[in-house]
């Protein structure tokens, strides 16, 4: 199913394929089952390839940071265009796994969104001094994900 | 739908909900209702828990503040406002240690749950029996 149908989302003419040029793999990450159907579902109407993780330490083991994966990311590219993660998460918050990404030299120029119910404003800020491409209040809609993609497209270049 | 306007008009369902719909389409026809289920599955597992853990000798406030955070996202997310509600009042509560409050919420958010959930079913029990019927949903 993933991909199948690029040209269509359910009405809206653009898609991430169109922007991208190819369909972006995105990781999503949320403790919550509920919210992690949803964004899985909301990226893959945007023509996206998605992998849900359902804390940090799987989201890294995805990416290949985990703890006994040392190195084995010399010299690859990431396999995923961009990680979406919740900031509440038991464990390892989603501020935890931001940093992370960022200090791994693969990684790092990997956007990560950051998804919280709270609008905290320090909380925020500490998120995209860390490098958070974007902050997005939750529940999300279909539209936040129109602005992600035009958010992220100017970014590219 | 004329229901679900009914529904929000008494502020069961709010505007997510709607969303929820918007993401069905032929290529999930069925996802609102995998979704819901996902919810009530969630949500009852949650409420048990937090009924356990109110009747700990200690209790543990962090955790129950955990389990009503996690009630108060999903209830967000598929649109259930009421219950959202009670679960803001809830975690006050939590974070004042107040046992007495906290059960009067526990409480609260059962009978709200309860109350949503029947919506939920007898709405889709309602659509299942127009496209049986021959008809069909219109969507806005």
């Amino acid at each position: 199913m993933d991909g199948d149908y690029g040209g269509s989302c359910g009405g809206c003419s653009e898609d991430m394929t169109v922007e991208f040029g190819y369909e972006p793999h995105v990781l999503a990450v949320d403790d919550n089952l509920i919210d992690r159907t949803l964004v899985e579902k909301l990226l893959k109407n945007s023509s996206c390839k998605v992998t849900t993780a359902e804390n940090g330490l799987r989201a890294l083991e995805f990416l290949g940071l985990g703890s006994d994966q040392r190195n084995s990311l010399e010299g690859t590219v990431s396999k995923v265009n961009l990680v979406i993660t919740d900031y509440c998460m038991p464990g390892m918050t989603g501020y935890e796994l931001l940093k992370k990404i960022k200090e791994s030299s693969v990684l790092k120029e990997v956007p990560v969104v950051i998804m919280s119910s709270e609008n905290i404003p320090t909380r925020i800020n500490q998120c995209l001094e860390e490098g958070a491409q974007m902050f997005m209040l939750k529940p999300l809609k279909q539209s936040d994900v129109k602005q992600l993609k035009r958010h992220l497209m100017k970014y590219r270049s | 739908m004329d229901l679900v306007q009914l529904q929000r008009q008494f502020g069961f369902l709010d505007e997510q909900f709607t969303q929820l719909q918007e993401l069905q389409d032929e290529n999930n026809p069925d996802f609102v209702v995998e979704v819901v289920s996902l919810f009530f599955e969630d949500s009852e597992r949650l409420l048990n828990e937090l009924a356990r853990a109110l009747e700990q000798q200690n209790i543990d406030y962090k955790r129950i503040d955990a389990h009503v955070h996690q009630l108060k996202g999903s209830s967000s997310s598929i649109g259930a406002q009421r219950v959202q509600k009670v679960c803001v009042a809830f975690r006050n509560y939590c974070e004042e240690q107040n046992v007495e409050g906290c059960l009067k919420c526990l409480q609260q958010v059962r009978h709200e749950y309860s109350l949503v959930k029947t919506k939920l079913e007898s709405l889709f029990q309602l659509e299942q029996q127009i496209l049986t019927a021959g008809g069909s949903i219109p969507m806005e």
